[in-house]
């Protein structure tokens, strides 16, 4: 099966209050739990802000660490999950509960280049 | 001997090039892999047909021998695609007859069109892999008929079937819950093919027939395939009533002839008995939509024997109805050009004056200046007129859009 990694952008900064944040939280559980029951699910996880990054990158030789994120911006990753699924549109109609469950912010779906075994 | 020249069998690989790259996509399940076959069994044809003569069944000829040289390709290749072969062989067990019956190839197009037209792609990208891909273009007219350099236009097909087949773009008609949604970009795409046909955006001529042609192929092959579906009629049937206009559109120097000035008699009557009996049916059915409606809209034009005759109230009526489908701009525009024959042209100058949002448009300032002009506003229709030629890549529409205006700096 082919492999696609949801991921969803965040604009930067503190968290929704309790009240926006809940009930997304909520449907992301009950959609996490749908997807797994249907063997689509594969990893998933919400990230910590961009301010807790660190950059990498290599300088005559050494690799030097600086405070991150890489790129600078007001949207950063906020979290993603990988899916299985045989083709884009089963993909896709994941993409679009997942965006449901969010309902403010836009998600992409990207595929990965090698396929899972089953 | 039956010595057929190459030129005659290029035409009949363009042909049935969209059929048979339907069908060998299905069988290998890879563009690029059907493609390939298609252009081997070309090199076939070119060695046998001469002599041979053109094959009973040509497009069963080409699908069967593309299909064989697709799997000996595939078999030479096997260390790379080991996967794709061993797919293949199962449909290298099955008859090779069964793959070309007119039901089957019919279904394979229609899936195939709706891959063409994933959301996931862009239009530009949609519209190119549907010329390519169904209605047989070669890269290289699909770049002229555009105005866009050959090297784009070929970085724009295989970026497209690269993202075809890496994100896993399925080719299947989609399901009913989604259908509605991907059927209206399908339509589109067709609608888009044909208007860059009938109204070219830039280029030396008014239309560009090949486009017209291919479009409402595309629709002819859709509403085949598809007949319950109401707003495909509509689409062919505004195509067909746009299209029977053509000969009367321009004057024998290629200059442009407005609607009102048309010579009735040239209108193809053929196309219009074609393109009403359809809205009748539309009417009929009663399941408007968008399509049916503008067709309906070009029927009405077609009814009157002069300008003078055409009914504008029921046009009026008809873009009432088209707005609360396509609450546009556009629709908003064409309108107040029927407004202005019922309530004249001050009434239709408010309206759209009304802040449509369509400076860019060349169409918008062409119609203000001509509703400026019936006002007798001279200074500011020909402002207008002005800002129509340098919104208009067409030389046709621009050398139009000069004659309006030397003819009022004499008036």
């Amino acid at each position: 099966m082919k492999q696609y990694l949801i991921s969803m952008y965040q604009p930067d900064g503190p968290p929704p209050p309790p009240a926006v944040l809940e009930p997304v939280m909520r449907n992301l559980a009950a959609l996490n739990a749908e997807m797994q029951a249907a063997g689509a699910w594969v990893f998933g996880n919400g990230l910590h802000p961009p301010t807790t990054a660190t950059v990498l990158r290599v300088r005559d030789g050494e690799v030097v660490m600086t405070d991150g994120p890489y790129v600078e911006g007001k949207e950063h990753l906020g979290g993603f999950t990988i899916i299985k699924a045989p083709d884009l549109d089963a993909a896709l109609e994941w993409g679009r509960k997942y965006a449901l469950a969010i309902g403010l912010l836009p998600i992409e779906i990207r595929p990965f280049q090698r396929e899972s075994e089953d | 001997m039956a010595d057929i020249p190459q030129i005659e069998i290029e035409s009949v690989f363009r042909a049935q090039y969209g059929r048979a790259v339907a069908v060998l996509v299905r069988v290998f399940g890879s563009v690029d892999v059907a493609e390939d076959a298609v252009q081997d069994a070309f090199t076939v044809a070119l060695q046998h047909w001469p002599a041979a003569g053109l094959p009973a069944s040509p497009a069963g000829w080409i699908i069967t021998t593309a299909r064989n040289r697709g799997i000996d390709r595939l078999r030479r290749e096997a260390s790379r695609h080991e996967r794709h072969v061993q797919a293949t062989m199962l449909f290298g067990e099955r008859d090779a007859d069964d793959v070309w019956e007119d039901n089957v190839v019919g279904d394979d197009r229609l899936r195939l069109i709706f891959t063409c037209c994933h959301p996931s792609l862009a239009t530009g990208a949609q519209v190119a892999l549907t010329l390519r891909l169904i209605g047989g273009f070669t890269t290289a007219e699909i770049a002229r008929a555009f105005v866009l350099p050959v090297v784009t236009m070929a970085q724009r097909l295989v970026r497209a079937k690269g993202k075809i087949r890496d994100a896993g773009i399925p080719y299947r008609v989609p399901n009913a819950a989604e259908l509605p949604h991907r059927l209206r970009a399908v339509l589109a795409v067709v609608y888009l093919i044909f208007n860059e046909g009938y109204a070219a955006s830039s280029g030396e001529t008014l239309c560009r027939a090949p486009l017209c042609a291919e479009g409402i192929g595309l629709g002819r092959m859709l509403a085949e395939l598809m007949p319950q579906e109401p707003e495909i009629a509509g689409l062919l049937a505004l195509m067909l009533l746009s299209e029977s206009r053509r000969k009367a559109r321009t004057d024998a120097a290629g200059a442009i002839v407005l609607l009102k000035n048309q010579d009735r008699r040239l209108w193809d009557a053929s196309l219009v008995a074609e393109g009403q009996a359809i809205v009748r049916r539309c009417l009929w059915r009663n399941q408007p939509g968008p399509y049916q409606i503008q067709a309906a809209i070009n029927a009405v034009h077609c009814d009157a024997f002069t300008a003078g005759a055409t009914d504008w109230r029921q046009i009026v009526q008809l873009y009432d109805q088209l707005l609360m489908f396509d609450p546009s701009p556009i629709v908003a525009l064409n309108r107040a050009v029927a407004v202005a024959e019922i309530d004249g042209p001050l009434v239709a100058l408010r309206l759209i004056d009304s802040g449509l949002g369509l400076d860019s448009y060349h169409v918008f300032h062409a119609v203000r200046a001509d509703l400026l002009k019936r006002l007798c506003r001279e200074e500011e229709a020909v402002s207008a007129y002005e800002a129509a030629m340098n919104r208009t890549e067409n030389l046709v529409q621009r050398a139009f859009l000069q004659r309006q205006i030397r003819a009022l700096a004499r008036a």
